[in-house]
C-alpha cells in the first residue's frame, strides 16, 4: 500500500498468551494514547485469540479508544499466517496511520511478515517514538505528524531517528520495559468491535502439534537491583563472582550483549535495547564498557554504580558511583563490606 | 526424498569488537578498522542445512547479497560443504532496508527455483532486527518457522520442527516448502574441512578476477591483462571453481522495490550522543572506599 495516510487511528498489537495480555502491549497503550492525542485521532488495539474478549476492558483502561476483537477458535494459540492475515486485513480495512507491535519472540515473527505484505516500513527495537515532522530533502517537501522511530544505530554512540513518509501504516517494535507502564483508569470507556476476518486453508496450513510454556525464570523488570557483568567479566567460572554479588545485595543477575554473546550467561539475562529495558532502584554494572545499546536499556536506574578499571569507559557517564578498577578484586571487596554491614 | 536448500548468509561488521582502535574521536566507528565477519547464527542456519543433506540428500546453495567483499562469506560455505555459491551484487541494491533487501534476495531465490527449505540466521548482528527471514517468506508466499532448534521428524513434504519462543517452545508440522530461521542454539556450527579449503580458496567471482589481475600484472597493457582474465576465468570454469554473480537485471528485479526507493524506512538524523564525565562520585578501589559507599548505600535506602 503505497498511499500515506495521515488521518488513520494509532493502533497496538494487543498480544495476548493463555488469555494474558503481555505486559509490553499494556506499556504501548500508554504510549499509543499520547501519540494519538497529539495526532488528535483515536487510538485501537487489535485483540486476536479465542476467548479473549474480557481482556478489551484492560485495553481500554490503559487508553485503547477501540478494540477491535478477532475471536476465531484458528487463532487461540498464535500461528503466523492467520495472525498476519488478521492484522493486514483489519489494517486495509481501518487504515490506521501507525502500527505498534511489542518486540517479543511473537512480535518479531509477526510484525515484518505484516510489513512485507503491507509493504510498510518497520523499525525493530526502538527506544523512543515521537511525532514529528522531516524535511524530504529530494522532493523539499516537508512532511508533518510523522512518527519519529527512535534507536541506536551500530557504529559507536548514534541514535538514529527513522521515518517513513511514502508508505503507509507506519510501524515499529518496541521491546519490553521500554516505555514504563501507566497506571490504567478502570473508569475509562472505548468501543469493542467484533470483527471477522476469513481465514484461507492456506492460512491454516501449518499444524501446532506441541506446546510448552515455562515460568521466567529471571525477572529483570521487576528487580529493585541488579548486578550486571559484561565482557570484562572474561568467563563464565568468572560469572559466579557476578552471581555471588547479585546474592548479597539480593539482587537479579543481568548481562551486556558481549556477556551474553560470549556465552557467560543467557540471553534472557541481556539487558539492552535487544534485551530488556530496566529501571532498578540500583544498578552495578561490572566490566561492562557502556555502549550506547547498554546504556539505552539502563540509564534510567535510580543510581548505578559502575565498576571498570577504564577510566574512559563510556559508562562513567551515566553512574552515580564510579570505580575505576579491577572487578576481580572490587567485588571481593563489595561482597565483604555489604556481608559486615550493620 | 532428498532436499534441497537455499541458505542466505550475510557479511557483517565484527560487533563485539567495537573497541578503543575502531573508535573516531567523533565517537561513531571507523568501520574500515572492523574486520569484517561471517554472520554467526548463518553459520547455524549453513550447519542446520548441511546436517539435512547429510541425512536425506539433495543440494545446498548459499546466496549473499552485499558488495564484492562479500565472496568471502561465500567461500566460507564452500569450505564447509555447500554446493553452489551465489553473490548477488549491484550499485543500485545500496541503501536498501530490510523490506527490499528481502524482496531482492526473494528474487534471486525465485531465480535459483527449486527448493525445499531456505534457511536463514534469526538475525544479523549489525542490526538484531530478524526481519528479513519472515519478510522473504511473505514475498516467496511460504510458510516460515523462526527461531528453529530441530527438526523432530521429517519425511516427505511434512517437516515436524521444534522451535524456542523465548518462554518455551512448540512444536510445528509444516508442509515444505518454507523458510526457517535459525538460532544458535540449534546446532554447533562445523569448522572449515581442510580438503575443501585446499580447493576452494581459489574459488573467485569473475569481477575479483579482474582485481586479482590488476594486483598481480600491474604494469601489463589493458590487452595482456584482457588475456590474462579470460585465461584465469576459463579455468575457473574448468574447475568449477567461479562463485556466480548475479546483479538486479539477473534475477528481474522491478528497481522500484530496491535500493532506497524500495526501502520505506529513512534515516532522517543520526546523532551523536555527547557523553558528560562530571558528575559521579569516584571510589577508591579499596576496602575503605568500598565500604563507604555501602555505607552511603544503606542510609539512603537504597540497599535494604
Ligand atoms: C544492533 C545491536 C544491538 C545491541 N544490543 C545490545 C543490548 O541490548 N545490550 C548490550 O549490552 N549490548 C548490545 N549491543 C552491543 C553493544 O554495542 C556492545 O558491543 C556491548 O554492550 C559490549 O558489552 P561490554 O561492554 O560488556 O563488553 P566490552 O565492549 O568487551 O567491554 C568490556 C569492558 O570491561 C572492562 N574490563 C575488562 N576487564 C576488566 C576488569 N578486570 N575489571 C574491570 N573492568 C574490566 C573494559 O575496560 C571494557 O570497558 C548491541 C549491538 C548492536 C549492533
Amino acid at each position: 500500500m503505497i498511499e500515506p495516510n495521515r488521518k488513520g487511528e494509532v493502533w497496538v498489537f494487543a498480544e495476548q498468551e493463555d488469555e494474558s495480555l503481555c505486559d509490553v502491549s499494556l506499556e504501548l497503550c500508554g504510549r499509543a494514547r499520547e501519540l494519538a492525542d497529539q495526532l488528535g485521532v483515536k487510538m485501537g488495539a487489535v485483540l486476536a485469540g479465542w476467548n479473549v474478549r474480557e481482556l478489551s476492558y484492560r485495553l481500554i483502561a490503559q487508553g485503547a479508544d477501540r478494540v477491535y476483537c478477532v475471536h476465531d477458535t484458528e487463532l487461540e494459540h498464535y500461528r503466523t499466517l492467520p495472525y498476519a492475515r488478521v492484522m493486514c486485513q483489519l489494517i486495509a480495512k481501518h487504515k490506521p496511520q501507525i502500527v505498534l507491535y511489542g518486540a517479543t519472540a511473537l512480535g518479531r515473527d509477526l510484525a515484518p511478515r505484516v510489513a512485507s505484505e503491507m509493504r510498510a516500513g518497520l523499525t525493530a527495537d526502538c527506544t523512543d517514538l515521537e511525532i514529528g515532522e522531516y524535511r524530504d530533502p529530494k522532493s523539499k517537501t516537508t512532511h508533518k505528524n510523522l512518527l519519529l522511530q527512535i534507536r541506536p544505530a551500530f557504529g559507536g554512540n548514534i541514535i538514529a531517528t527513522i521515518v517513513n513518509f511514502d508508505r503507509w501504516p507506519q510501524m515499529a517494535t518496541v521491546r519490553e520495559g521500554v516505555m514504563a507502564l501507566q497506571a490504567g483508569d478502570p473508569g475509562r470507556t472505548g468501543e469493542i468491535i467484533d470483527e471477522k476476518v476469513a481465514l484461507s486453508e492456506i492460512d491454516k496450513a501449518v499444524r501446532l502439534i506441541e506446546r510448552h510454556r515455562e515460568e521466567r525464570s529471571v525477572n529483570l523488570k521487576a528487580a529493585r537491583t541488579i548486578v550486571a557483568g559484561g565482557g570484562g567479566v572474561g568467563s563464565k567460572e568468572n560469572f559466579a563472582l557476578i552471581h555471588e554479588l547479585a546474592g548479597a545485595v539480593g539482587g537479579v543477575v543481568g548481562a551486556s550483549r558481549a556477556a551474553v554473546d560470549a556465552g557467560f550467561i543467557g540471553k534472557e539475562h541481556q539487558v539492552g535495547q535487544t534485551g530488556t529495558t530496566v529501571r532498578p532502584a540500583l544498578y552495578i554494572a561490572c566490566g561492562i564498557s557502556g555502549a550506547v545499546q547498554h546504556r539505552a536499556g539502563m540509564e534510567e536506574s535510580a543510581k548505578i554504580i559502575a565498576i571498570n578499571w577504564d577510566k574512559d569507559a563510556p559508562i562513567f557517564s551515566v553512574a552515580h558511583y564510579g570505580i575505576v578498577g579491577d572487578m576481580s578484586k572490587v567485588i571481593p571487596m563489595l561482597i565483604k563490606a555489604i556481608k559486615e554491614r550493620a | 526424498m532428498s532436499y534441497d536448500s537455499i541458505v542466505c548468509v550475510k557479511q557483517v561488521p565484527d560487533t563485539a569488537n567495537v573497541t578503543g582502535d575502531a573508535m573516531k574521536d567523533d565517537g561513531t566507528v571507523n568501520r574500515a578498522a572492523l574486520p569484517a565477519i561471517f554472520n554467526p547464527e548463518d553459520l547455524n542456519a549453513l550447519e542446520a542445512a548441511l546436517a539435512v543433506r547429510e541425512q536425506h540428500g539433495g543440494t545446498v546453495t548459499a546466496i549473499t547479497m552485499g558488495p564484492l567483499g562479500a565472496c568471502e562469506v561465500l567461500r566460507a560455505c564452500l569450505y564447509r560443504g555447500a554446493d553452489r555459491a551465489v553473490l548477488l551484487t549491484d550499485r543500485r541494491a545500496a541503501g536498501s532496508d530490510t523490506l527490499a533487501t528481502s524482496y531482492i534476495l526473494s528474487q534471486a531465490i525465485k531465480k535459483i527455483g527449486k527448493y525445499d527449505f531456505v534457511f536463514c540466521g534469526r538475525q544479523a548482528i549489525d542490526g538484531d532486527t530478524a526481519q528479513v527471514g519472515p519478510q522473504m517468506a511473505e514475498k516467496l508466499g511460504i510458510a516460515q518457522v523462526t527461531y528453529f532448534e530441530r527438526f523432530v521428524d521429517l519425511s516427505g513434504r511434512t517437516a515436524r520442527i521444534r522451535r524456542n519462543v523465548g518462554n518455551g517452545w512448540e512444536v510445528l508440522e509444516v508442509r515444505t516448502p518454507m523458510l526457517i530461521t535459525v538460532l544458535d542454539t540449534a546446532n554447533e556450527a562445523r569448522p572449515a574441512a581442510a580438503r575443501r579449503v585446499m580447493r576452494y580458496k581459489r574459488a573467485r567471482a569473475a569481477d575479483e578476477v579482474i582485481k586479482d589481475v590488476a594486483t598481480a600484472m600491474p604494469d601489463a597493457s589493458d590487452a595482456e591483462k584482457e588475456a590474462e582474465q579470460a585465461r584465469r576465468l576459463e579455468a575457473l570454469k574448468i574447475n568449477a571453481l567461479l562463485l556466480e554473480k548475479w546483479d538486479l537485471d539477473d534475477i528481474d528485479a522491478d528497481l522500484m522495490w530496491c535500493g532506497v526507493s524500495g526501502s520505506p524506512t529513512k534515516v532522517h538524523r543520526i546523532q551523536s550522543i555527547v557523553l558528560t564525565k562530571e558528575g559521579y562520585t569516584e571510589i577508591p578501589p579499596t576496602e575503605d572506599g568500598v565500604k563507604q559507599l555501602v555505607h552511603e548505600l544503606i542510609v539512603d535506602h537504597t540497599l535494604g
